[in-house]
């Protein structure tokens, strides 16, 4: 049926406008099957847009999007089978326990054993002495894990995560990143999206810049490098950074 | 799109699911919609019923039907709220980035909404029986009452629903109910029309709440409903046609 595929996720000329206000102006990129794509730009770029486009939850004006080889205007059901979204705001039902949340959307994907499943994720998201509380007692970190194993029920071949940081404590940061590597390690497609540099730095295989509408620029991490001027040497001497002194206090207590 | 409908029953189950537990474990919302309600009977039964002339010597018995529509009225405002959060915090985009039928998430608080307000309801008829209320109406009466309210709970959630998808915030979600709340005032659910101005009775006997108390009323007290309950079906399943036409058209919308 499907031909080799190793795009997972092909835009072409994607337009979107909010009544007088473009938004989207003709965006073009595509993402290896497997790859982890960070879409990088300011409040207010488009990011969430193109997602929401992406994810099917938005039409698009004009321009084609193919998510895991199915147009998202014509086939959204299959593109829905084949995706996990974790959107800006952690979309966990709060008055469901951890181990609800996970149990009804295995559910509303038909798996067959919904409470092993369940199970498993809470395992592997660290969750399992939590599983029986309330989503609402959650701190931000737990929350946006318990989201994120949400979008992971069923094995969905690509997973978007839109500003999957944001909010959260550097701790729980780097817990997200670990999840992300672990999980394109795995196979599955990531495309997030980001306002932190460093983070498209830390995680991504490809960067995009989205700015007012357009993809300005698009690569890896050394072909951006290279727009730049060439690197000078200089000799600065290293202070440690905010997050690293507060991340070894932090560790130290812990390991006491 | 097959496999989409195929599970349109199985998605509604845990929707429902959902929802029965939003509402056991906020029994506090069932209590809230209950007590204004009771309170406006113990007040206008107590304190404010002697002075009123009915015509009935038994004024709970009068009361009742405009007391539960007030409560519906209130209880409703739960479902704008929930339906509003639910927006808000993403579930919608969570629900709708699936291959799940679009519409079930609607009414799985559709359904909660019937299953709340019939929960106040039975709490609220429960509270008049204590204070006198009594009802000589068969088996078939109360199904005609029980579905009378089911319809114009049906019909005020569709407007919560409304409300809640198009809200900009938490109180604009719930403060269409405050007009309806206000209803029941204007109409015969507490003294009879004739006592009133011209104008405000001619308002007073043509809007929804008067037949519909007037139908529920008659079918408690085993009397002849005449075409009360006709003008009281017709009101509610227009509200609920209009209602739901446009609640369907703002989350299509959204989504």
């Amino acid at each position: 049926m499907q031909t080799v595929q190793t795009k997972s996720i092909q835009v072409k000329g994607l337009q979107k406008s909010y009544k007088q206000l473009q938004v989207l102006k003709g965006v073009d990129f595509e993402v290896e099957k497997g790859s982890i794509f960070a879409l990088l730009g300011s409040n207010g770029a488009g990011k969430t847009t193109v997602v929401k486009i992406l994810t099917t939850l938005l039409k698009q004006d004009g321009g084609t999007v193919a998510v895991g080889g199915f147009d998202v205007a014509s086939k959204p059901d299959q593109v829905r089978q084949a995706i996990g979204l974790t959107g800006q705001f952690a979309a966990v039902d709060e008055i469901l326990t951890g181990r609800e949340n996970l149990i009804m959307i295995a559910k509303l994907r038909y798996l067959k054993n919904p409470r092993q499943v369940a199970d498993d994720m809470l395992k592997r998201f660290g969750l399992t002495d939590a599983a029986d509380r309330k989503a609402s007692t959650y701190s931000g970190g737990m929350r946006r894990r318990l989201d994120i194993a949400l979008s992971l029920v069923g094995n969905p071949q690509i997973i978007f995560l839109d500003e999957p940081t944001t909010g959260l404590d550097p701790e729980a940061r780097i817990e997200v990143w670990k999840i992300v590597k672990e999980l394109a390690d795995g196979g599955t497609t990531i495309l997030l999206t980001t306002q932190y540099l460093e983070e498209a730095e830390q995680l991504a295989d490809r960067i995009a810049i989205l700015h007012e509408g357009k993809i300005i620029a698009g690569g890896t991490l050394a072909e951006l490098k290279k727009l730049f001027p060439s690197a000078k040497v200089e000799y600065v001497e290293k202070q440690p950074s905010l997050e690293e002194i507060f991340l070894a206090i932090v560790g130290k207590k812990e390991a006491k | 799109m097959e496999t989409v409908k195929k599970h349109f029953f199985s998605d509604m189950g845990v929707m429902l699911g959902r929802s029965m537990r939003h509402i056991f474990r906020s029994m506090d919302t069932i209590f809230t919609v209950c007590i204004t309600p009771i309170a406006m009977m113990l007040l206008f039964v107590y304190v404010f019923g002697g002075a009123i002339q009915t015509g009935t010597d038994n004024y709970v018995n009068y009361l009742l039907p405009g007391i539960l529509l007030i409560a519906i009225a209130s209880g409703v405002a739960y479902t704008s709220y929930r339906l509003f959060l639910d927006k808000q915090r993403g579930i919608f985009e969570r629900f709708h980035s699936m291959p799940i039928s679009r519409s079930t998430l609607l009414w799985g608080h559709v359904l909660t909404s019937l299953v709340s307000n019939a929960v106040s309801v039975v709490v609220i008829i429960l509270v008049a029986f204590v204070m006198g209320f009594r009802s000589s109406a068969g088996i078939l009466p109360w199904l005609a009452v029980t579905g009378i309210l089911a319809l114009f709970t049906l019909a005020l959630t569709w407007v919560a629903a409304i409300a809640g998808l198009s809200a900009k915030s938490v109180d604009g979600a719930s403060a269409f109910s405050y007009p309806i709340i206000f209803l029941p005032f204007i109409s015969s659910a507490f003294v009879p029309t004739d006592s009133m101005p011209t104008v405000v009775r001619v308002f007073a006997e043509n809007q929804p709440v008067t037949s519909i108390v007037e139908a529920i009323r008659a079918l408690l007290a085993g009397q002849p409903v005449g075409n009360d309950i006709g003008v009281a079906l017709a009101w509610c399943v227009g509200i609920l046609l209009v209602a739901y036409f446009f609640a369907i058209r703002v989350y299509k919308k959204q989504v």
